[in-house]
């Protein structure tokens, strides 16, 4: 279990304009974004020596980076072939790099041109190998036609209507609108995504999150480091990656999972809580993987902010809204802000703790929580300022 | 000319898509454990052992979960089929298995709905095991 709490903070945000066609290269994008970070933290290029990435064929090495920022001597690069489930995880890989002596100052970033470049949900390979040679025949290709299945099935288990889900969307467009980086920042209604074009049941369009070009950074440096540099420190309290049996490669290789009504956060809080020392009830906003609305409802239950299907019921009645009780998704999350497969979730907690997140800023936040991950694995972090 | 993925057959898989083409569904059952699998994997996942032998299974099984798939991805590909069904069905010996319900109304399709295997060659050498209703 996590035995480094509050040992290591994120000292530094940075991102690029997030877009349907950022007109640059993914090497750019990822160095204006790990440039921005640095910057942020008052740390010179000179002073990283650790890169970390996540990716899914689609970005650039963290070698890359740092040549194209200046780095004088990487002591850590690490491409972790994954997607929204190693948003926090990069963090966890930082953290344990320098634990281990192997670093001191890690960027983590996510860079893609995931619009005008290559698109996660596209789905042209017709040469279906390993597993997908049992799912891919069947037209089972995309991610919202994957995540549609586990949807389904918390309906079946649970009765949890499309109109529950709606309130996510509709929350989450809210804040967006208060969000200058938001791609997404016209308000929406129940009655507009009733109206939003089904594309699989039980999806309509506005369950289902952007796609973006752009990048995002944060740095990673141990508390001590931290407390001489430009702004306060964001503490790591916890933090915990995992899944249940069966993993697999988290898109289609779930046919063997247990229960598709509950996802990898079900399995991951234990260890999270008991890291941070902490519970779902001391968290003042919590930046939710939400690749999908339902994803959020899967967190919300597997985490212990309720019971296993309580979720579409908790959501309601202006909870999750910015003066409920649980703010969600402060900058719109990956449905209203941007796709950049989460670690725009930890930019938001960073800026919600630092007191920096403007009109759209929970007062007092002193506790947040970032999850990542939809289906069989992920990662969760809690930080406090 | 068919136009969808095709499975590339594996040395695991290989036989599963042979008894598709000869009209068998059968699944992987390890030899020292008798724990039926599938997909099909050299190990199994329950005691390791890499001896299995094949099974024809009844092809009876049961909706556990579906789609209805409504906006075409790629849209070249599949435009002409939508709305079309995906499910997880739990076959009645155990084991879950994707596939296509067919030959139903897609609003008809209902949680537990009973479903039988039925074969569709879609080329010269795949064929895919699809599901209807019973």
């Amino acid at each position: 279990m996590w035995a480094l709490k509050d040992k290591y903070a994120i000292v530094g945000t940075g991102y690029t304009d997030y877009s349907k066609n950022s007109g640059t290269t993914v090497l750019n994008l990822a160095t204006e974004a790990c440039l921005n970070a640095a910057n942020d933290a008052g740390l010179a290029p000179e002073e990283i020596d650790g890169l970390v990435s996540f990716q899914l064929n689609d970005s650039v090495p963290a070698t890359s980076v740092a040549a194209a920022m200046g780095v004088p001597a990487v002591r850590y690069a690490v491409d972790i072939a994954g997607g929204g489930n190693a948003a926090n995880l990069v963090i966890l890989s930082a953290i344990a790099a320098i634990e281990a002596g192997l670093a001191k100052n890690v960027l983590c970033y996510r860079a893609m041109n995931g619009r005008s470049g290559f698109r996660l949900g596209g789905g042209r390979e017709m040469q279906a190998h390993g597993i997908t040679q049992f799912t891919a025949p069947f037209g089972w290709i995309t991610y919202p036609q994957a995540m549609a299945m586990w949807c389904r099935r918390h309906m079946i288990k649970y009765g949890t209507t499309t109109d529950q889900l709606g309130t996510i969307a509709v929350t989450f467009r809210d804040n967006a609108a208060l969000n200058p980086r938001a791609m997404q920042r016209e308000p929406i209604t129940l009655d507009d995504y009733r109206a939003a074009r089904p594309i699989v049941d039980p999806f309509r369009m506005l369950d289902i999150c952007l796609e973006s070009d752009g990048a995002c950074a944060v740095l990673v440096t141990s508390a001590e480091r931290a407390k001489d540099l430009r702004h306060k420190p964001v503490y790591v309290m916890g933090g915990a990656y995992g899944g249940g049996a069966n993993q697999g490669d988290d898109l289609f290789d779930c046919l063997r999972w247990a229960d598709h009504s509950e996802n990898y956060a079900a399995y991951i809080a234990a260890d999270l809580w008991a890291g941070a020392g902490v519970g779902p009830e001391d968290v003042d906003v919590a930046e939710i993987y939400d690749c999908f609305t339902y994803s959020v409802v899967a967190q919300l239950e597997g985490l212990g902010f309720c019971q296993p299907g309580e979720g579409p019921d908790f959501v309601q009645g202006g909870r999750i809204a910015r003066d409920g009780a649980l703010p969600l998704n402060t900058h719109g999350g990956l449905l209203s802000e941007a796709y950049i497969h989460g670690l725009n979730h930890v930019v938001e907690a960073v800026d919600q703790l630092r007191g920096d997140a403007g009109p759209r800023q929970i007062p007092d936040a002193e506790i947040a929580l970032t999850t990542a991950g939809a289906m069989t694995c992920g990662s969760a972090l809690v930080l406090r300022r | 000319m068919y136009n969808k993925p095709l499975p590339v057959p594996d040395a695991d898989t290989e036989p599963f898509w042979t008894g598709c083409r000869e009209g068998r569904l059968l699944v992987q059952c390890c030899t020292a454990c008798e724990a039926k699998r599938l997909p099909p994997e050299r190990f199994c996942p329950h005691c390791h052992s890499v001896d299995s032998s094949w099974q024809a299974v009844s092809g009876r099984g049961t909706v556990y979960s579906w789609i209805v798939v409504r906006h075409p991805v790629p849209g070249d590909v599949y435009g002409g089929d939508v709305p079309y069904v995906v499910a997880l069905i739990d076959l009645a010996e155990g084991v879950r298995i994707a596939s296509n319900i067919i030959d139903c109304d897609p609003d008809a399709v209902a949680a537990d709905m009973a479903v039988q295997v039925t074969f569709d060659p879609v080329t010269e050498t795949v064929t895919l095991p699809k599901f209807r209703p019973v």
